[in-house]
């Protein structure tokens, strides 16, 4: 991957690793456990390279044991450790849920915020590779519902980097997400937008800073992560129709950066939101919502959304396909909007 | 292995304290519930688990732990934190949903936090053992001879948060001391009909660590294991996990009907109290009756000013509802 000079350019998973071995140098109590963490280096590899340069006793392969060893990082960071710790796949959650929902969430609060816990929950999310029901979820809404979590989901090798540098030094605990897809691995879909632009060294991109990646004055099209690529796909096959799309990169669920949407929507006056999470109480229907309570008067038309129709995830390539919002069917509702 | 005089007579105190603690909640708690029980009301509202009996367990081992040894405790969790050194009005606090309360009156009984020793506690039945077992990570870590105690009752012997947790500090050798309080119910439900041997120290085997049993609640014997039980987690030598058969006096909250218990039961416990026991053993020490009074004088006094600091202070502005959830 070598390139002009100052333009090194690195996938989505190595992004991720260098942020996290920055922040080991930089930081004694930064350290990394979860399943195949260590030699491995992450299934979706996260971790690459880490286990060399550290060693076992901050890179921490772990049990087959997700209440065990997330419930040791929220003991760990309430002790001033700053444990990164990774769920394999998000859909997993629910062997481990009562330690993030009940604990990891609440204990800062229910403490009157004396107990810190500054910790990062890194987990693989995303569909479109026939992994099916129990390994294709994003469930950002999920964790998004409940207060006291931080929850970022980046899209670009650059942000991966920037926000996980900042969700480790961030000391509340953090559900830090990452698009298997986006990870730029050679045995997964090869996407251009896998791989990126990322400085060497250290910087920071704010939790909760959504990002206008293209502008426009027609419609608004909000997404994440893998939507918000489609949506840019879909924009230029507007702009070809002659529709202007604005499209939001909302990088950061919560805190969740409403002005940056009220702002496009002041301006295009339509609002499509879409997401790769489930329809019923999502994403979509809490930006829908922000929108319809602020900015209500500011939309020529009524919001429309895009998003998995409250059905498991299918096996089967045409099935997936279908029920995970395409380029096509962003542009299709995208378009209708426009010419309401 | 003997205790010394002045250590028995810190866990006589602390066991006064704990029980008078308890008894008093006992009476706070019934405030504004009668002539109609309302779980929800009085000076002191929601659910009620109160350890009246338990006390061996919670001395036993905090007499031989230091304030950067880390204590989790389940939702039966005062006598744990009064062993561990909790801030007592503050605590207190919290229980009546005070702003001068360990969490501002956010937490409540089954949720105290207190850094400043390294307590905590949750309502949640062994969620509490995995962070103990990351505090111990922490203590390991850090190159610090710290130990970690995870206090569950024995029903949560057969969570797999407790079996997890066992095993990942094993593998990790870590500082571990898990303390299982069988006082014979899990809410209604008996040992012999929920848990598949009849002792839980069987289950360190399948860990590879040692496994101590203390019977018939004994706080001497208690003191005792607890002993090596820390030495060797604090020696680096890995987790242990102790089970001592104790006793609940009470219902598992305040208001339980208790219909599982046996005709007579309390009266047969009563008889073996620990507190009674551990108060002849001081006698047989020559310890004189007007020192022995003078400690117990001395805890109850501490108990009383803590409930009435607590009593005293304000309830949370309803701003306070909506900090706190971030740093």
């Amino acid at each position: 991957m070598s390139t002009s000079i100052g333009k090194r350019l690195l996938t989505g998973n190595k992004a991720l690793a260098e942020a996290i071995a920055l922040e080991m140098e930089r930081d004694d109590h930064v350290f990394v456990m979860g399943e195949d963490v260590g030699v491995y280096g992450g299934i979706f590899g996260a971790t690459e390279g880490l286990f060399a340069k550290f060693g076992a006793e901050r890179v921490r392969d772990t049990p087959i044991s997700e209440t065990g060893f997330i419930g040791a990082a929220i003991g760990a960071a309430a002790e001033g450790m700053r444990p990164i710790v990774e769920l394999m796949f998000v859909d997993f959650f629910g062997v481990c849920m009562d330690q993030i929902y009940n604990h990891m969430a609440k204990i800062h609060y229910m403490s009157g915020g004396h107990v810190k816990l500054p910790m990062v929950l890194m987990t693989a999310v995303g569909g479109g590779y026939s992994d099916a029901a129990q390994h294709s979820q994003t469930l950002y809404a999920t964790f998004a519902h409940m207060p006291g979590l931080k929850v970022v989901a980046p899209a670009t090798p650059y942000d991966l980097k920037g926000m996980m540098i900042a969700a480790i030094r961030d000391d509340n605990p953090v559900i830090f997400m990452f698009h298997k897809t986006l990870q730029g691995l050679g045995w997964m879909d090869q996407l251009d937008y896998s791989i990126g632009v990322v400085p060497e060294g250290s910087y920071t991109v704010p939790l909760g800073q959504a990002k206008v990646v293209r502008e426009g004055t027609d419609v608004t099209i909000v997404g994440i992560q893998m939507m918000m690529h489609r949506a840019v796909e879909a924009a230029k096959q507007l702009e070809a129709e002659g529709i202007q799309a604005e499209v939001i990169d909302l990088r950061s669920l919560v805190p969740l950066d409403k002005e940056t949407i009220l702002d496009s929507v002041r301006k295009t006056h339509r609002l499509l939101v879409v997401d790769e999470d489930y329809l019923s109480y999502g994403m979509t229907a809490e930006i829908a919502a922000v929108v319809a309570q602020e900015a209500l008067y500011d939309l020529e038309v009524p919001i429309a959304r895009l998003a998995v129709p409250d059905v498991p995830i299918p096996y089967s390539r045409p099935l997936e396909q279908a029920i995970i919002p395409s380029v096509e069917a962003i542009f299709t509702a995208a378009r209708q909007l426009v010419q309401m | 292995m003997s205790i010394s005089l002045e250590q028995m007579k810190w866990m006589y105190a602390t066991m006064v304290k704990i029980r008078y603690y308890e008894e008093t909640m006992v009476t706070a708690y019934a405030e504004g519930k009668s002539p109609v029980f309302n779980i929800g009301a009085g000076p002191v509202p929601g659910e009620m688990h109160l350890a009246a009996g338990q006390e061996p367990a919670a001395v036993g081992i905090c007499a031989h732990l230091r304030k950067e040894d880390t204590v989790t405790a389940p939702h039966r969790p005062h006598h744990h934190a009064i062993a561990k050194g909790v801030d007592l009005k503050r605590m207190t606090a919290e229980i009546f949903g005070k702003q001068s309360g360990l969490g501002k009156g956010k937490g409540g009984h089954m949720h105290l936090f207190d850094p400043e020793v390294k307590f905590s506690c949750g309502g949640i039945v062994a969620a509490g053992i995995p962070h103990a077992v990351g505090a111990a990570l922490a203590a390991k870590m850090k190159k610090k001879d710290w130990v970690a105690v995870a206090f569950v009752g024995e029903g949560a012997a057969n969570s797999g948060a407790f079996h997890e947790s066992l095993n990942l500090a094993a593998v990790w050798k870590l500082p571990l001391i898990v303390v299982i309080e069988d006082n014979a119910y899990g809410i209604s439900v008996p040992k012999k009909v929920s848990t598949a041997v009849a002792s839980n120290v069987e289950r360190a085997k399948g860990y590879g660590i040692p496994g101590f049993s203390v019977r018939d609640n004994d706080p001497r014997e208690m003191y005792q294991i607890s002993e090596q039980a820390v030495r060797h987690a604090r020696n680096g030598e890995g987790p242990v996990l102790i089970e001592i058969e104790t006793y609940r006096y009470l219902g598992h909250f305040q208001g339980d009907p208790e219909l599982y218990r046996e005709k007579n039961e309390l009266n047969k416990l009563h008889e073996k109290d620990p507190v009674i026991r551990l108060k002849s053993l001081l006698e047989s020490e020559g310890v004189v009756a007007s020192d022995i009074a003078q400690l117990e004088a001395q805890v109850r006094k501490e108990v009383d000013e803590a409930y009435d600091f607590a009593r005293k202070s304000e309830y949370p502005t309803i701003e306070e509802a909506l900090l706190d959830v971030f740093e």
